[in-house]
C-alpha cells in the first residue's frame, strides 16, 4: 500500500483531564474558566508544610478507562515525584506515577481508516495518573515582561494513556485519537473539551527506512508537541514524516546520531519547529512520593467500574447493525455522536418509528439542527417519542415528507402535540371524493394532458400536481398523480 | 511563686483550680522569656504581648463558664503556656524555619498540631530557635541566630530543635514542640537535661509541619516531666485526614496508663550501642544506674543485638537528604519565600557556566533566562550552606546511574535495619541505651565537619528509619555539670509503655528535673 | 565514590543552586567526606530485600470528592515575591 520509501512510526500520548470535581490531592475546584488563582489551597500552593490526599473519584475512572482499554490493572499502584523546576510547578515536582501505574499494559481496536471494513489495533503500553500543572502567561511579544503564573489548573487529575508506536499513518494517527476520545466520552470519564485542555495529544515520531541490503535505518525519534486539534496531528504527523525524510537523505543522520528531540507545530505555517528542551528534561530523579501511601486495588473496586463502563462504542455499532439492519456507515455516524444520542435513537425504534426512516431523519433533520444551534441532544427540544409520532405518521400515509418537515420546524419552535401542529400549520386531511373531485375538474380544464399521458409522456401530469396544489395546498402530490392516471385509464 | 519549678500538669491543675489564672502564669512565662531569652536565644520570635495574653483571657473566661464551647476539649493543661518549634505553622505569625528563605514568610494555615494545642487551650508563647529546615544537631545552621546551652553558654543545646529544648531548660516555658527526623527532639532533650519524645511515625499529624524528610519527620512533645510530655502527646496525637500517613487507630490514655506496672518488663541493652567506642564513659554510667533502678523495679535486663545498626547513620544520610532535595524544591522564590534582588547574582559567571555547560547540547540560547536567574540566585542566596550540602547530596543520591548504588540501597538496607528492630522486640519490651554519643558540645566544634555531626546521630535515627517512639529522659549530671541522658524505645504505637517505663524511672530517683541556673 | 568538581557542578545545576569556584572546592571536599561515610552501604548484601520507602504499613488513604473552599486569592498572594493582584509574577522564562 506504501507509496513512500518507509514506514512511518507514531506513538502517541494522550492527557486526559478526568471528570472530578476536585483537584488529585486537594479539595479545590477543578471547574474551568475562574478568576486566576481563586480555586487554590495550602496544597496545590505547595505551601510549606501542605501534605496531598488522594482523590477517591480520580481513581474510580482511571480503573473504568483502563478496563474499557483492555489494560491490566495490579492489585497495588503507588505515586511517585517527578522532579524538575518550573514556575507553574510549585512544588518543584510532579506527582505522578514511574514504576507501578494504576493501568498496565492494553490496546484499542477501531476502524481502520486507510483500509475501510477493518480493524487497527493499537497496544497500550500504560496509562497512569498524575496532577496537572498550573498556567504560565508569557509575554509572547518581546519576551521581556515577567511572566504571569495562575495555579487554579494546577493539581488537576490527569490521565496519561501511551501508546506502543504502531501508528504507521497520519490517518491513523486521528483516528485512534477520535476513537479514543468517543470511548472517553461514553465512559463518562472526561469531557475531553480539547479548547479547554481536557484531552491533550503529542505524538513521538520517526521512520523506518529500509536499505538496499535488507537493513533498516530509524531516524532520531521526534516529539511533536502544540497538537491542538485532530486535524493538527493528522498534518503535524504528516509534515514531520516527509520533513525526517528529507533530513535523512541530507544528512543521513539515524536515531543513533541524535538525541530525541522536542519540535512544536505551528498550524498557521503548516510546519513542525524546533523547540528549546528543558534542562533536566534527562534526569528526574523520580522516587516514592513519601507523603502518599500505596493504594491498593480490590476486585470490588475493579466489578464495580465494570459495571459502569455501559455499553461502548464497538459494541453500539455492532448492535446497530445486527438489531436494526443499519449499514455499518449509518451505524457509525448515530455512534460517533456519543452515547445518548444513540439512546434517542433507541427510544425512537423503541417507540415505533421505522429503523431505517429513524436513521435517516435523526442523521439528517436532528444532526443537523443540533449543529445548527450548538446543541447537546439533551437540549433538543423535540422528544424522541414526538418525533416518533411524527415519522410513524409518515409510514401510515398520513403526512408526506414534505409536510412531515413542516411539522418538525413548528414543533422546534412549539412545545405541543403532532395533530395541534398539523391543526396550527392549516393542513388537512382530505377526504377521497373531494380529492376525485379536484382531479375530473384538472383533466376537464387541461385536455392536452391527457394527450400528451397517452402518448406515453407521464411526466405530463407533473403539470396537475402543480396546479392541484394550487387550488387546495393541503393536497398529497402522491395521492393526486395516482388518482389522475387512474382516471385517466378509466376514461 | 516560681511557677518554672512546677510540672506542666500541676500548672495546669492550679489554673483549673482557678487559684492562679491563665494569664498570670501567661505573663509570667512571657516575662521571664523577655529576660532571660537575650543570654539564650531560644526564640526566633515571641509572639506579640498583647495578642498572647488576650488569648489567655479567652481561657480564662472559659474556665471560669462565663464563654462557653471555646475549647475544642479540655484537658491537664489548658491554660499551660507552650513554646513551639518554628517549624510548624501557626497562621498569621512568622514561620521561618530559621531559614533566610522563609524570614517573612506567614502561613495562610496552622499546623493540625498546634491546632490541636490551642483547641485545647495551651497558650502559644512563641517560636523557637532551629537548625535550618531542621537539618542539623547543633542549631547552629538557623540563619536567625545562635542558641546557647542554658546549662554551660558557650555550649550547644542539641539540634535542631535546640531552641525549644533551650526554653525549657531556663524555665521560660513549661513545655514545648519540637520535630525529630533523626533524633531533633531527642539529642537537645539530652543536652539540655529535659525529657523529649519521638512519637511512632504517623501518629502525630504532619500537616503543617515544614517537611524536611517526610518518611522521617514526626512532631514530639517536650517538658521536664515524662507526666507532662504524656500529656501532650495526649492532645496531639490521633488521626487526621489531611495527612495520609496519620495513623487512624485507637489511642490509650497516656496520663491514666503512667503508672502501669514495671514487674516483668523486658529491657533490651543493644550491645551495638552500649559498647561503641564513640560513647562518652559518664552516659555508659548512666545507662548503667537506669539498668539498675529498672531491676529495682520488677524489670529483667536482656542483651540484644542489632546487626545492621552500623549502617543505620548511612542509610539515613542517603534517604533523608534524597527526599529533602525533593521537599526543598518548592523554595525557588515564585510564590513564596525570599526573592534575590535583580542584578544582585554576582556569581552571574558561574551560573552561566554551570547551566551552559548542562545544556550544551539544547537548541536556541544557552543563557539561562532571567527566570532560572532568579531561581538560581535566590536558592543560593536564601538557603544556608548545610541545607544546600544535604540539596547537593540528595540530588546526587537520586540522579540517573547512582540511585541504585545509594537512594535504593539504602531503602534495602532499613528494610534490614527493621527486621533487626522486629526480631529484638520478640525478645523485649523495651530498649534502652544512650541518645548521643556525648554530652553538649562547644559551640563551633563540630558545625565544620559533617562527618562528625552526622556520627553524632548514630543512636537517634533508627527510631526515624524504622517509625518507632523514642524517648531521650535526663539521667544525672556530667563532672562538668552537663546534662547526661538515656534514649528508651518501644515498638510502634507502643508509646504507653514507653512513657510508662521512663516516668517511673524518673520518680525512682533517676534525675530530679531541673531549671538552669542563668543569671 | 570520586565526585569531581564537575560533577558537584552538574549536580547543583539540577538543583537549581550556584556555587562559586571556591565554593566548589569546599563543597566538593565534604562531599566526597559524606559519600565515603554512605558508601558502606554497598557493603550490605541485600538480595532480595525489598525496599522501604514508608515506616509504616498505611495503604488505600483516598478522600472523597467534595469540593471545599480553599484560600481567598489575596491569602494565596499574600507572601508572594511579586504579583499584580491576580497572578504571581516571575521574570521572563523566555529572553
Amino acid at each position: 500500500m506504501s507509496a513512500v520509501p518507509y514506514r512511518l512510526v507514531v506513538g502517541l500520548e494522550v492527557h486526559v483531564q478526568l471528570a472530578t470535581n476536585t483537584k488529585l490531592f486537594c479539595s479545590c475546584s477543578t471547574k474551568f474558566g475562574a478568576p486566576p488563582n481563586t480555586q487554590v489551597c495550602p496544597v496545590c500552593l505547595a505551601q510549606p508544610g501542605a501534605l496531598p490526599v488522594l482523590n477517591a473519584r480520580a481513581v474510580e475512572l482511571a480503573i473504568r478507562t483502563g478496563l474499557a482499554l483492555n489494560c491490566r490493572i495490579d492489585p497495588v499502584t503507588k505515586w511517585d515525584r517527578k522532579n524538575y523546576f518550573y514556575p507553574d510547578l510549585p512544588k518543584g515536582y510532579q506527582i505522578s506515577q514511574f514504576d507501578r501505574p494504576i493501568c498496565g499494559e492494553g490496546y484499542l481496536q477501531f476502524p481502520d481508516p486507510d483500509s475501510p471494513g477493518d480493524l487497527l489495533t493499537v497496544r497500550l503500553i500504560r496509562a497512569h495518573l498524575e496532577e496537572d500543572a498550573g498556567k504560565s502567561l508569557h509575554d509572547e511579544s518581546s519576551g521581556t515582561a515577567d511572566s504571569r503564573i495562575d495555579l487554579n489548573r494546577a493539581g488537576t487529575p490527569l490521565l496519561e494513556i501511551v501508546s506502543y508506536p504502531d501508528i504507521s499513518s497520519p490517518a491513523a494517527a486521528k483516528a485512534y485519537l477520535t476513537d479514543l476520545r468517543l470511548l472517553l466520552i461514553y465512559l463518562g470519564v472526561s469531557d475531553c473539551n480539547m479548547q479547554e485542555g481536557s484531552l491533550r495529544a503529542d505524538a513521538n515520531v520517526n521512520l523506518h527506512i529500509p536499505q538496499a541490503d535488507g537493513q533498516t535505518v530509524a531516524t532520531p525519534i521526534v516529539e511533536l508537541k502544540n497538537l491542538n486539534s485532530f486535524r493538527a496531528v493528522e498534518r503535524a504527523v504528516a509534515y514531520e514524516a516527509q520533513r525526517q525524510y528529507d533530513h535523512w537523505q541530507r544528512t543521513g543522520q539515524t536515531i543513533h546520531d541524535a538525541p530525541k528531540q522536542t519540535r512544536g507545530w505551528d498550524d498557521n505555517a503548516g510546519v513542525t519547529k524546533a523547540q528549546r528542551e528543558k534542562e533536566e528534561s534527562a534526569d528526574y530523579r523520580y522516587f516514592p512520593d513519601p507523603d502518599l501511601v500505596p493504594l491498593k486495588v480490590t476486585a470490588d473496586m475493579l466489578a464495580q467500574q465494570r459495571q459502569l463502563m455501559g455499553e461502548l462504542p464497538a459494541a453500539a455499532r455492532t448492535r446497530l447493525q445486527n438489531q436494526f439492519g443499519l449499514k455499518a456507515y449509518d451505524a457509525d455516524v448515530i455512534v460517533s455522536q456519543g452515547r445518548p444520542v444513540v439512546q434517542y435513537y433507541d427510544a425512537l425504534v423503541g417507540g415505533g418509528a421505522d429503523a431505517r426512516r429513524a436513521s435517516s431523519w435523526l442523521q439528517q433533520d436532528v444532526l443537523r439542527t443540533l449543529k445548527e444551534h450548538s446543541w447537546s441532544i439533551e437540549q433538543f427540544p423535540i422528544s424522541s417519542q414526538r418525533l416518533g409520532e411524527l415519522l410513524q405518521a409518515i409510514d401510515q400515509g398520513n403526512l408526506d415528507n414534505a409536510r412531515a418537515r413542516n411539522v418538525f420546524q413548528y414543533l422546534l419552535e412549539h412545545d405541543v402535540s403532532i395533530s395541534q401542529a398539523i391543526e396550527a400549520l392549516g393542513i388537512k386531511q382530505i377526504d377521497s371524493s373531494q380529492l376525485t373531485d379536484l382531479c375530473q375538474l384538472l383533466l376537464q380544464e387541461n385536455p392536452q394532458v391527457v394527450v400528451q399521458f397517452r402518448e406515453g409522456n407521464t411526466k405530463a401530469l407533473g403539470y396537475l400536481v402543480g396546479a392541484a396544489k394550487k387550488k387546495d395546498p393541503n393536497v398529497d402530490p402522491k395521492q393526486v398523480r395516482e388518482l389522475c392516471e387512474k382516471l385517466i385509464q378509466a376514461m | 511563686m516560681k511557677l518554672e519549678n512546677l510540672s506542666a500538669v500541676a500548672l495546669g491543675k492550679k489554673i483549673a483550680a482557678r487559684e492562679i489564672s491563665c494569664r498570670e502564669a501567661t505573663a509570667y512565662f512571657l516575662q521571664r522569656s523577655q529576660e532571660l531569652d537575650p543570654q539564650v536565644g531560644a526564640y526566633i520570635s515571641l509572639l506579640d504581648e498583647s495578642a498572647v495574653l488576650a488569648e489567655a483571657q479567652r481561657v480564662d473566661q472559659h474556665l471560669s463558664g462565663k464563654v462557653h464551647n471555646f475549647l475544642a476539649k479540655q484537658s491537664p493543661l489548658t491554660g499551660v503556656p507552650v513554646a513551639i518549634k518554628d517549624v510548624l505553622c501557626l497562621e498569621g505569625w512568622p514561620t521561618t524555619c530559621g531559614s533566610r528563605m522563609l524570614k517573612e514568610y506567614r502561613p495562610p494555615y496552622t499546623a493540625t498540631a498546634v491546632d490541636r494545642l490551642q483547641q485545647a487551650g495551651l497558650v502559644v508563647l512563641g517560636k523557637t530557635n532551629m537548625d535550618e529546615f531542621a537539618m542539623g544537631s547543633s542549631t547552629e545552621n538557623s540563619a536567625l541566630g545562635v542558641t546557647r546551652n542554658p546549662w554551660a553558654l558557650d555550649r550547644t543545646p542539641g539540634g535542631s530543635s535546640g531552641g525549644s529544648a533551650a526554653v525549657l531548660a531556663a524555665g521560660m516555658s513549661p513545655l514545648a514542640i519540637g520535630s525529630d527526623t533523626g533524633g531533633s527532639v531527642r539529642q537537645p532533650a539530652a543536652f539540655c537535661g529535659v525529657c523529649g519524645l519521638k512519637p511512632t511515625y504517623g501518629l502525630i499529624s504532619r500537616w503543617g509541619l515544614v517537611a524536611y524528610a517526610s518518611s522521617l519527620d514526626q512532631v514530639g512533645p517536650m517538658a521536664h516531666h515524662v507526666e507532662d510530655v504524656a500529656a501532650l502527646l495526649q492532645i496531639m496525637a490521633g488521626h487526621d485526614p489531611r495527612d495520609s500517613t496519620s495513623l487512624n487507630v485507637a489511642l490509650p490514655d497516656y496520663v491514666q496508663q503512667l503508672d502501669q506496672p514495671l514487674d516483668g518488663l523486658r529491657v533490651g541493652i543493644v550491645s551495638e550501642h552500649l559498647h561503641h567506642g564513640s560513647l562518652d564513659s559518664q552516659i555508659v554510667s548512666a545507662v548503667q544506674q537506669a539498668c539498675r533502678l529498672l531491676q529495682e523495679l520488677g524489670a529483667r535486663l536482656v542483651e540484644i543485638h542489632l546487626p545492621h545498626s552500623a549502617h543505620s547513620v548511612a542509610a539515613y544520610y542517603v534517604i533523608a537528604p534524597c527526599e529533602a532535595s525533593s521537599n526543598l524544591a518548592r523554595y525557588e522564590a515564585a510564590h513564596y519565600g525570599f526573592r534575590a534582588p535583580k542584578n544582585s547574582d554576582h556569581q552571574s559567571v558561574t551560573i552561566r557556566d554551570a547551566a551552559g555547560r548542562q545544556s550544551a547540547s539544547n537548541l536556541g540560547s544557552n543563557e539561562p533566562s532571567p527566570l532560572e536567574r532568579m531561581m538560581i540566585a535566590s536558592r543560593s542566596q536564601g538557603l544556608g550552606d548545610e541545607v544546600k550540602r544535604r540539596i547537593l547530596l540528595g540530588t546526587f543520591a537520586l540522579s540517573a546511574g547512582y540511585a541504585d548504588a545509594y537512594y535504593k540501597q539504602a531503602l534495602r538496607v532499613r528494610r534490614l535495619i527493621a527486621q533487626d528492630y522486629q526480631s529484638a522486640f520478640q525478645q523485649v519490651d523495651v530498649l534502652l541505651g544512650p541518645v548521643a554519643p556525648s554530652p553538649a558540645y562547644v559551640l563551633g566544634e563540630k558545625v565544620d565537619d559533617p562527618v562528625q555531626m552526622y556520627l553524632g546521630d548514630l543512636f537517634t535515627v533508627e527510631a526515624n528509619l524504622v517509625g518507632l517512639p523514642a524517648l531521650s529522659l535526663p539521667a544525672g549530671m556530667s563532672n562538668s555539670g552537663l546534662p547526661l541522658a538515656i534514649q528508651l524505645q518501644a515498638p510502634q504505637l507502643q508509646e504507653s509503655r514507653l512513657l510508662a517505663t521512663a516516668h517511673q524511672l524518673q520518680r525512682a530517683g533517676l534525675f530530679e528535673p531541673q531549671i538552669a541556673p542563668l543569671g | 565514590m570520586q565526585l569531581s568538581r564537575d560533577d558537584v557542578r552538574k549536580v547543583a545545576a539540577l538543583a537549581k543552586l550556584e556555587l562559586s569556584d571556591s565554593q566548589l572546592d569546599d563543597v566538593a571536599e565534604k562531599l566526597r567526606n559524606v559519600l565515603r561515610l554512605v558508601d558502606q552501604l554497598s557493603q550490605v548484601d541485600t538480595t532480595g530485600v525489598e525496599e522501604m520507602a514508608h515506616p509504616v504499613d498505611v495503604h488505600s488513604v483516598t478522600r472523597g470528592d467534595q469540593i471545599q473552599a480553599g484560600l481567598p486569592r489575596e491569602a494565596a498572594l499574600r507572601n508572594a515575591p511579586q504579583t499584580d493582584g491576580e497572578f504571581f509574577l516571575v521574570p521572563p522564562v523566555l529572553g
